[in-house]
């Protein structure tokens, strides 16, 4: 059944999740277009799971109206999920099959024939870099190749959107670089993306746009660039002082900076320039511990709209 | 909708290749044990003390075995039903998986009952055919307690899936073992007609599934089955399998498609 390439292929109004008195998503709008990367951005508990299981039709709404694919999940759920790949937040592999049969037995849910799932299982092995783990059962693989195997599962029915729940919690730097680096591969084949995630540079390296989440509603919108310039500076300067001195010490920087951030551990002052804001810190006559000059990120995004760390 | 149940089935079976050595000699194994100890070793007394006679034809023996073949559905299915739910809740996930594909709660729900089902078959054939080596299967009607003994499995299978599903740990499934299931083993039926319990215990065996699955298997097996008591046992424990599935719908729908 072709879909006209303009419709999104999520399209959600007012989307709400209630468990009991907890509200969990908030009455949130979004849409995501075809070949898009598209990433909810949030501390944990902002919603962004509750989010993407509705999306997934695994949850029903409490309230909204969110079309998948130009479809109603509470009607055609079984049609959507037909043609979603799903990687969720825990592992749901099989750890005594081995890598191969996960693939085929996942196949099989979705009604592949064999010989489909044989073909299809041998080139996701190697996209997912398994293809010498495939007969080995999956509990002694390590982290990053379980998920690479969860997402190489998901790809089975050859989705036209793949939808990943925090797909690097847990994994090391390294991990976390190769399974980055398989998802910009098949943004580049042209699978439509949508991540969860609450590390900033997860969101910046995948996401062609995102929302930032927090208690269940949508704080900001943009790409990773249009959200930086609107909500934070071009340069972030980061002081470190002696401990607890960083209260006091902030009222003494007054006007070197467009705002400032005052932080257990350190103070970020936003700035355009941060070396002439580090020269004004030493022509006041404070010696800083360590100073910072970099970058503004997502992270500072969502200080910026929160007075909250992503990750604590 | 028969379809996607076969595919959540096809999951079980599929799991099953990794263990079927095991459980076929334990099937095998334990109905042996059982009917050689309690059957020909206790049996003997009972026989010798000239009770074996009265209570079926052939002696305690062909009393016990068909007792003991509802007996063991009975517990195979409060096995499958217990830790493997669980495990496909909260340890393996494996639910979680299918209902992230086409596969809705209900079919994998019919998938897994259908599999215990199965497996009740399969457990059930063995004991019939150790029962026949011990030559404690006189009529032909025995091969009918085959599926009386699969529905007796069923009248647990399903209310214990729905158990199961509400529960956030495993606690309470030896709870379910000690003070379900293996009072009724001994007290349904299996091993002494119930007549022996003190009068106001009857009434209690006879409202447990159990008992009406050992005393249908114990009819047909002994060719003794009429059609009232027989179909009254059939209706008994088909409702309790019923019951039990929808009530298992119910809990798995809270539970995974929250």
């Amino acid at each position: 059944m072709p879909s006209d390439p303009a419709e999104p292929l999520i399209w959600a109004r007012g989307l709400c999740k209630r468990f009991g008195d907890l509200v969990a998503v908030d009455g949130i709008d979004f849409e995501v277009g075809r070949g898009e990367a598209f990433g909810f951005l949030g501390p944990n508990g902002a919603g962004k799971s509750s989010a993407m299981r509705m999306v997934a039709c695994l949850s029903p709404l409490s309230g909204g109206s969110l079309r998948i694919l130009g479809l109603d999940p509470a009607r055609d759920g079984v049609r959507i999920r037909s043609r979603l790949g799903l990687v969720p937040q825990d592992d749901t592999l099989d750890l005594e099959l081995t890598v191969r049969e996960n693939l085929y037995i996942y196949g099989r849910y979705f009604d592949l024939p064999r010989k489909v799932i044989r073909e299809r299982a041998d080139q996701l092995l190697a996209f997912a870099q398994l293809t010498e783990r495939a007969d080995d059962k999956v509990e002694p693989l390590s982290g990053g190749m379980k998920r690479r195997l969860t997402i190489a599962r998901a790809l089975i029915n050859e989705p036209e959107l793949l939808l990943l729940d925090e797909p690097t919690t847990g994994l090391d730097p390294q991990a976390r670089h190769l399974l980055w680096d398989r998802l910009w591969r098949l943004k580049q084949q042209g699978v439509t993306l949508v991540l969860t995630t609450h590390y900033m540079d997860e969101a910046e390296q995948l996401c062609d746009r995102l929302v930032v989440m927090d208690k269940g509603r949508i704080a900001a919108e943009g790409t990773p660039r249009q959200l930086i310039e609107q909500w934070s500076t071009k340069e972030v300067l980061e002081l470190r002082f002696g401990p607890g001195e960083h209260e006091a010490l902030a009222a003494k920087l007054g006007g070197l900076a467009e705002r400032i951030e005052v932080l257990p551990d350190r103070l970020l002052l936003y700035v355009e320039d941060g070396d002439e804001a580090l020269a004004g810190t030493h022509r006041r006559g404070l010696r800083p511990d360590s100073a910072l000059v970099r970058r503004s990120t997502l992270e500072d995004v969502f200080l910026r709209l929160t007075g909250r760390r992503l990750v604590d | 909708m028969a379809s996607a149940a076969l595919r959540s089935l096809e999951y079980w079976a599929y799991q099953y290749r990794r263990t079927w050595r095991g459980t076929i000699a334990s099937s095998f194994l334990s109905p042996v044990l059982y009917m050689a100890a309690m059957g020909l070793g206790l049996g003997s007394l009972v026989d010798r003390s000239g009770h074996g006679a009265s209570l079926a034809g052939g002696g305690y023996l062909a009393f016990l075995a068909p007792g003991l073949l509802a007996a063991t559905a009975m517990q195979t299915a409060a096995t499958e039903a217990t830790w493997p739910v669980m495990g496909a809740i909260k340890w393996v996930r494996t639910y979680h998986a299918m209902l992230a594909t086409p596969l809705r709660v209900v079919d994998v729900l019919a998938g897994h009952l259908a599999w215990m089902a199965l497996r009740l078959l399969l457990v059930s054939a063995i004991f019939l055919g150790v029962m026949a080596a011990f030559g404690t299967t006189p009529s032909p009607w025995a091969l009918a307690a085959l599926p009386a003994a699969a529905l007796t499995g069923m009248a647990f299978a399903a209310p214990i899936t729905a158990f199961a599903a509400t529960r956030e740990n495993d606690a309470g499934f030896s709870a379910l073992f000690r003070f379900g299931i293996i009072p009724m083993f001994l007290f349904s039926g299996t091993f002494f007609p119930i007549g022996q319990l003190p009068a106001p215990l009857r009434p209690v065996a006879w409202v447990t599934p159990l008992w009406h699955g050992v005393a249908l298997c114990r009819a047909l097996d002994l060719g003794t089955a009429t059609a009232g008591p027989a179909l009254g046992h059939v209706a008994y424990l088909g409702a309790w399998a019923a019951a039990g599935t929808v009530l298992a719908r119910r809990a798995f729908h809270h539970r995974l498609a929250r």
